[in-house]
């Protein structure tokens, strides 16, 4: 455990001493803040709406339904396939550039130790990232009730969802010392892993039941909703775990041919 | 403290290191010694545990670096060629977070830097990047790198490539002061190396070890007669047939002249010392004599007859096939 505390350290420290960190945090926060402006805008236009329609016996408009969900489910989502390749991509790939993925192979550390490690500075940053989203999303408390329970359920499937995607991007990280091509390569597998679940829809019976299984995101629709099933969670954590066997078999193959 | 058991080594097909066995004692320097290619990278990540073998066996402090890899890095040290720096931490951050990694407990970490900055002389610098560094301060905090968790053993794979003279001198020292307390291997292509600092040498070649020794073992074993230089001034003929006529010679050549002056190289039986023999012919025929010295191969020589010999061999070899 103190070895994967000081790996985890290490990379943390290596994201707050580049431009990474930054970039990604003022990408997404710009984000978030645009997305979260305009929900709440049209969320209050059509509050207003509604109102002056006398509310017509409706009861009145869920946050959680109309601001919290949309900027999940709908965009928060999408801008991850861009920005996690961003965070992984130097895993692996700066150290083999540099050559101090000797050091790390040549201390006594197992290899899971270090992948774990890895995994762990990179989720610290995305869950910096997570709270900036949910910053956002307190503010709602000052002028509404949002409800807290799908607000948890929201904030454990982003993590999840974040997990997942780190682990698999960390894998790709492993396969050059090149971090644009690792960056790539996450990218691109992202990208059809969403689409996936676009083309499943034209797709019939079982094929398209599998493609819209394996989509990333569907999975994330029952969280977004604040919904909290089992077979989500154990989707993305399966995936975590295929993450990490895969880089760890990816290190393991490296010795052969550093 | 060191046994490399009939080491193979292959990346793909092309085969690295071929059934090289050595061992090196406690406290021992070893010297590895080879030309670009030879193999020595290889073989050092094999016994740091980076690399696993294809065949052979690797035992550091008694350990096996493929049965328990985690014991044997304990106490390995490792300089790779290039120094495995994190370029934006400052040489603080960065030797406290290679001594965590390398298992020094928390408490004695603070003294151990104390004691590593000052021995590897980058006090001056603790508070700087480390890639922010000249050249030859990254190789020392490399070296320090190694040295953090005072390991029994310590891989330096050419620790002094890439530094002017003044620091190579310093970087010799400091190597040649770890003697007896740390077992050392170290790499290197640069000969002056290898006689200044280390008690043996392995000389590898194409994969495989070519001759073991120490340094005067070498240069003894490669000589098998003795050579005398002899610069006279003279009849260029005439002399020669005086010295073939020296009781022990075998036969001398003429290697330059110079106006009226010669150099000889002449050839006398083992053991035989026919220096002064030739220095009383020489006067007693009334010409002059210049200089008079033995000439011993340097190790350079040594190196070059060790790795070109066999190099010519697989050219013979390739040039047979080629022409079947
Ligand atoms: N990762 C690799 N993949 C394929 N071949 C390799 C790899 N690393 C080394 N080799 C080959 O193995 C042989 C030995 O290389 P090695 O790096 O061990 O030599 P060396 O003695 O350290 O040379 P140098 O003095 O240049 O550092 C060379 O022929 C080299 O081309
Ligand atoms: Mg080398």
């Amino acid at each position: 455990m103190r070895n994967v505390m000081a790996v985890a350290g290490k990379e943390m420290r290596a994201y707050f001493h580049s431009p990474i960190a930054y970039l990604v945090m003022t990408v997404y926060t710009a984000i978030c803040g645009f997305v979260f402006y305009s929900s709440t805008a049209f969320f209050s236009l059509q509050s207003m709406r509604m109102e002056a329609q006398g509310g017509m016996g409706m009861p009145p408009l869920s946050i959680n339904e109309y601001i919290i969900r949309p900027i999940l489910g709908g965009v928060l989502t999408v801008v991850l396939l861009f920005l996690i390749p961003l965070i992984t991509m130097r895993l692996y790939a700066e150290e083999k550039r540099s050559g101090t993925i000797e050091l790390l192979l040549t201390s006594p550390l197992t290899d899971m130790e270090i992948i774990l490690g890895k995994f762990l500075g990179a989720l610290l940053l995305f869950a910096i990232l997570e709270a900036l989203t949910f910053a956002y999303f307190a503010v709602l408390y000052l002028y509404g009730n949002p409800d807290v329970k799908p607000l948890i359920a929201n904030a454990l499937g982003m993590l999840l969802y974040g997990g997942a995607l780190l682990a698999l991007g960390m894998w790709f990280s492993t396969f050059t010392k090149n971090q644009i091509i690792a960056g790539a390569v996450g990218l691109a597998a992202f990208l059809l892993l969403y689409l996936l679940d676009w083309v499943s829809a034209y797709s019939q019976g079982a094929v398209g039941q599998v493609m819209s299984y394996i989509a990333l995101t569907t999975h994330f629709d029952n969280f977004s909703k604040g919904v909290l099933q089992l077979s989500d969670v154990v989707y993305y954590s399966s995936v975590i775990i295929l993450g990490i066997f895969l880089t760890a078999r990816s290190v393991e193959a490296l010795k052969g041919r550093p | 403290m060191i046994e490399v058991d009939n080491l193979t080594k292959r990346y793909g097909p092309t085969l690295a290191v071929s059934g090289v066995s050595f061992s090196v004692q406690k406290g021992e320097i070893l010297g590895f010694l080879g030309p670009n290619g030879a193999g020595k990278t290889t073989t050092m990540r094999v016994i740091t545990g980076f690399l696993p073998p294809t065949e052979g066996k690797v035992r550091v402090a008694g350990y096996d670096v493929a049965d328990e890899p985690l014991e044997a890095k304990r106490r390995t040290g490792y300089l790779p060629e290039t120094p495995p720096i994190y370029p934006d931490m400052t040489v603080n951050e960065y030797l406290a977070f290679v001594a965590r990694i390398k298992g020094v407990s928390r408490r004695d970490i603070k003294k151990r830097l104390d004691e590593i900055v000052e021995k590897c002389a980058i006090a001056d610098v603790r508070n700087r990047q480390v890639g922010k560094l000249s050249k030859g301060y990254r190789q020392r905090v490399g070296l320090a790198q190694a040295l953090i968790h005072n390991p029994d053993v310590l891989v330096l794979d050419e620790p002094t490539a890439g530094l002017d003279p003044k620091q190579i001198i310093e970087t010799r020292d400091l190597i040649k002061g770890l003697e007896g307390q740390h077992t050392v291997i170290l790499s290197t292509h640069i000969l002056p190396e290898v006689s200044k600092t280390c008690q043996r040498v392995v000389v590898i070649n194409a994969g495989q070890i070519v001759a073991v020794g120490t340094p005067d073992e070498l240069t003894r074993r490669l000589q098998g007669f003795e050579t005398v230089l002899v610069t006279v001034e003279g009849p260029a003929a005439a002399i020669i047939e005086k010295f073939q006529r020296v009781p022990g010679v075998n036969w001398v050549e003429p290697r330059e002249s110079h106006e009226s002056r010669v150099t000889l190289e002449v050839h006398s039986e083992k053991e035989k010392d026919v220096r002064a023999e030739l220095a009383r012919a020489t006067v007693e025929s009334g010409w002059k004599l210049y200089e008079l010295k033995t000439s011993g191969l340097s190790l350079e020589e040594i190196f070059l007859k060790l790795t070109t010999k066999d190099l010519s061999e697989e050219a013979a070899v390739k040039a047979e096939k080629a022409a079947n």
